[in-house]
């Protein structure tokens, strides 16, 4: 088959896979949980995971648009609003343990929480600015907007996936080595748009010698 | 000096090992009924943690509490040993290396006889007591485990310290061959603590020896640790291969990670929060809802009168 001009019905059920796969980690934890196989702080263990499989999907999305030049497989991008929608989810879900599961609704203590704890602060405002991104990633709102405001408004994205590993960075105890991880990859993908972005520019000026720098 | 102790615990009081390994139903109280239906029929598996030798003639103590202790499966997976790797389940699968015969402990620094002992010397020093402890973690958890040990003043009083000695170091074994942690400059090894000599002469302080009524698991500092039940849990050293006598404060090795985050004395206060989080609620191991962390750990009758006057914002 041809791996650069799939069918449509070869994406409809590539997207079905991809739909199915990632929502492995959260089974994942679901059946650990009913099995209790999550180790000896369950609440600790789900928190955790939902946070890194957050940032796992914030480095996958943004790792759509480097492989497909990479690749050349144009069609990628299409699985990419899953893929952030998945962040979101996973993002939510995390959210969610921590004021239920960790907090159990105790309002004063969470709030206390958000505005004492850098950790923490980072933490929601990441959260935050994930809602916009997700509210308007259905094709109603993108010709709403309109091409260019919202691209300009995704780009925050990169802000969110920044304020993500240094929310991480901030809880780890002392041993950074996860949160370095998650930094230079990061840092890989952002690099890649930005040497991208010089090139691009550099290849305008040479067609354009006259234009303004 | 006044030493008030709690009220006695009949040992007909005491849940049996097996009913303390009941499965945790935290899904139940999140609301998850049929499920936890499940996880309660599994828990007939729980139990099968690697089990020590017994320890022979171990006495009740006034001094332990009378609370649901932490299954043993939880006690011994679930570990803050940095030797060993920073995650908290790797000790449980890294510690097997570590040989814990023939261990020698040094007893050295201001003393008007520094000696070495041998460990079975040491386990002769005196009767072996079990006593039951809160444990809370400076991470916002907490366990009680059935230690068994003894005083650790039986232990100081062989070398007869000196009037100048003030304080008291220990210090974990480094070993790079059995310890795979230390190969990794996480912490400044070896691992320092210290006590005033008051706080490690106070009769709540021990050395453990075992855990369970079973000689101590590798993973929990075996073959001898420190436990300070009023602190917070990382100033419990483990494996302790040096003893020091000092007349100033030692360096441990927290405080030189983070000066700003962990002081020496490092007593539990719900008042008095981590940089970077709380420390008015814990968690304990197998419950869903925090608890309310207490004034030195719920030890305070027993230990407030070594701060009197100090203050614990300032000597944290």
């Amino acid at each position: 088959m041809d791996w650069h001009q799939p069918t449509a019905r070869r994406i409809t059920a590539i997207k079905l896979a991809l739909f199915l796969l990632c929502l492995l980690p959260l089974a994942r934890l679901v059946i650990g949980a009913a099995q209790d196989e999550l180790g000896a702080n369950p609440i600790e263990f789900i928190t955790r995971s939902l946070g890194t499989w957050t940032l796992n999907f914030l480095l996958i999305t943004l790792a759509v648009t480097p492989l497909r030049h990479l690749t050349g497989l144009h069609w990628l991008l299409r699985l990419r609003r899953m893929l952030g929608l998945y962040a979101f989810f996973y993002a939510a879900l995390h959210l969610a343990t921590y004021l239920w599961l960790d907090q159990f609704f105790d309002w004063a203590a969470i709030a206390k929480d958000i505005v004492k704890r850098p950790f923490i602060t980072a933490g929601f405002s990441a959260f935050v600015l994930l809602v916009p991104l997700a509210a308007t990633s259905n094709n109603a709102m993108v010709r709403k907007l309109g091409g260019r405001r919202w691209t300009r408004l995704h780009r925050a994205i990169y802000a969110i996936a920044i304020i993500g590993v240094i929310h991480y960075w901030w809880l780890v105890k002392k041993d950074i080595t996860q949160p370095l991880l998650y930094a230079v990859l990061l840092g890989l993908l952002l690099g890649f748009r930005a040497v991208r972005l010089a090139r691009e520019r550099q290849r305008q000026l040479a067609t354009y010698p006259g234009m303004p720098k | 000096m006044l030493i008030r102790r709690p009220a006695d615990l009949a040992s007909s009081e005491i849940t049996p090992r097996g009913l303390f390994e009941r499965r945790r139903t935290f899904i139940k109280a999140a609301g998850l009924g049929s499920i936890a239906g499940a996880a309660a029929l599994l828990g007939l598996e729980a139990g099968n943690a690697m089990a020590g030798s017994k320890l022979a003639g171990v006495r009740k103590s006034p001094f332990s509490i009378d609370e649901k202790a932490t299954p043993f499966k939880d006690v011994t997976s679930y570990n803050n040993y940095y030797e060993f790797g920073t995650d908290k389940y790797s000790p449980a699968h890294e510690a097997h290396r570590l040989k814990t015969r023939p261990w020698t402990v040094s007893i050295e620094g201001l003393v008007r006889k520094p000696r070495s002992l041998g460990i079975e010397d040491i386990l002769r020093l005196a009767p072996l007591e079990e006593r039951i402890y809160r444990m809370r973690c400076v991470e916002g958890w907490s366990m009680v485990i059935p230690w068994v040990g003894f005083p650790l003043a039986a232990l100081l009083k062989q070398v007869e310290p000196l009037g100048s000695a003030k304080f008291v170091e220990f210090q974990t074994l480094s070993d790079p061959q059995s310890m795979p942690g230390v190969k990794s400059p996480v912490l400044d090894w070896p691992y320092l603590e210290g006590l005033r000599l008051d706080e490690a002469m106070h009769p709540l302080t021990i050395m453990a020896v075992g855990l369970y009524g079973e000689e101590l698991p590798n993973q929990n500092g075996a073959p001898l640790r420190l436990v300070v039940p009023w602190k917070y849990g990382f100033k419990g050293a483990k494996s302790i291969v040096k003893i020091r006598f000092a007349d100033r404060a030692p360096g441990t090795a927290w405080m030189k990670a983070a000066p700003q985050e962990y002081g020496f004395y490092s007593n539990v206060n719900p008042g008095v929060d981590h940089p970077r989080w709380s420390q008015a609620t814990e968690r304990r191991i197998g419950e869903f809802l925090k608890r309310k962390t207490l004034m030195f750990n719920g030890y305070g009758e027993q230990v407030a009168q070594l701060y009197a006057g100090m203050d614990l914002k300032k000597f944290y």
